[in-house]
């Protein structure tokens, strides 16, 4: 089929938009928190191309457009964060002190798993920047020596696990504060978080969106000194 | 127009992010310093929410799917994650949490003892 697909620019825009909206309907009529619609489409488009043996290269070259679409779309989270401005200087020791602390939190956390599973210094570097976005994390793992392949990955699936497990962590840990929320989805899981935040409302919206921004920037300063732990 | 217009000035400050991308040394990607420019024009009153508005809604509404064409290139990285996959994952999920946990605790602890010094 790869011949037919080829010659389709809309195809991959396409199966993204319908695995999505089977995600969203399914979530709408089963309400569990687990069936989250940026998973099940990623799970239906993948299985879609394994099953009908169509290769990524093929889905990508129509589906690239919607990526295109990412740069500006992260701009515009500019205005949900204008809009809390004033809440967010109110509270912005308290704003900083929790990015930063995430920050450090994943970096450590990387370090001790490095330790226990015996990671070389590559594969530490490959993951230090994990949590931050797409497009700095690949920066950071290229300049410190990492795998940026496994680098954008392992970034990907760090945010839908945090864009699926948000609303349950907050709830166990009892993180109840929107503002608290959305620092604790920003910073550990970059836009694909947000995209939840965004869901659970403006205040959580404005500070994951700040997170991103924030917590990659300290990502480049502080992860150069860490990437010096291991040898 | 109005769409067109909105657009038009969300595409400048991506513009205007990949030159500074390009001649700035950074690993800071034009997102980043779009984000930053956008934010300071609203906070200085250069442009107003309401000239970009509609449209930045709509792309903020859509931006899930336009994670998934990257997500979907997972199955490229399976062969070269593959003898290694279960711990990978395993570290992912792991930091993944506790940096959740860790930033919202630390924030909200740090929002009630300000609250209280009130």
């Amino acid at each position: 089929m790869n011949e037919l697909f080829m010659n389709c620019i809309y195809f991959g825009v396409l199966l993204s938009f319908v695995t999505y909206g089977i995600g969203a309907l399914l979530k709408k009529k089963f309400k569990f928190g687990f069936l989250n619609p940026l998973l099940i489409a990623i799970i239906l488009t993948i299985t879609f191309l394994v099953v009908g043996k169509i290769d990524y290269d093929v889905y990508y070259s129509g589906a690239q457009y919607i990526s295109y679409l990412l740069t500006p779309a992260t701009i515009c989270l500019a205005v949900p964060l204008y809009e809390k401005f004033e809440l967010l200087k109110k509270n912005y020791k308290a704003v900083l002190a929790g990015i930063l602390t995430g920050v450090l939190t994943s970096m450590v956390s990387v370090f001790i798993l490095a330790i226990i599973f015996g990671f070389d210094n590559a594969e530490y570097v490959t993951f230090l920047p994990k949590s931050i976005t797409t497009a700095i994390g690949i920066g950071v793992a290229e300049e410190l020596g990492g795998y940026v392949a496994i680098t954008a990955a392992v970034i990907i699936v760090t945010g839908v696990i945090g864009n699926i497990a948000a609303e349950k962590i907050c709830k166990i840990f009892k993180i109840k504060d929107p503002i608290a929320k959305g620092i604790a989805i920003g910073s550990s899981s970059h836009a694909i978080g947000t995209t939840k935040a965004l869901e659970m409302g403006e205040t959580e919206g404005a500070m994951s969106s700040l997170s991103i921004v924030v917590s990659g920037i300290l990502t480049v300063a502080l992860s150069g000194v860490f990437s010096m732990f291991i040898a | 127009m109005k769409y067109l217009k909105q657009f038009t000035i969300i595409l400048i400050f991506a513009f205007v992010g990949e030159i500074l991308h390009y001649f700035i040394p950074l690993p800071i990607p034009a997102s980043i310093y779009g984000i930053i420019l956008l934010f300071l024009c609203l906070e200085f009153k250069i442009i107003s929410v309401k000239s970009i508005k509609e449209t930045s809604n709509f792309l903020i509404k859509i931006m899930p799917v336009m994670f998934i064409p990257a997500a979907a290139g997972l199955i490229d990285a399976w062969g070269i994650m593959k003898e290694r996959v279960v711990v990978y994952i395993f570290v992912t999920v792991i930091t993944t949490i506790a940096v959740m946990i860790a930033a919202g605790k630390m924030t909200q602890f740090l929002i009630k003892q300000q609250k209280k010094r009130k």
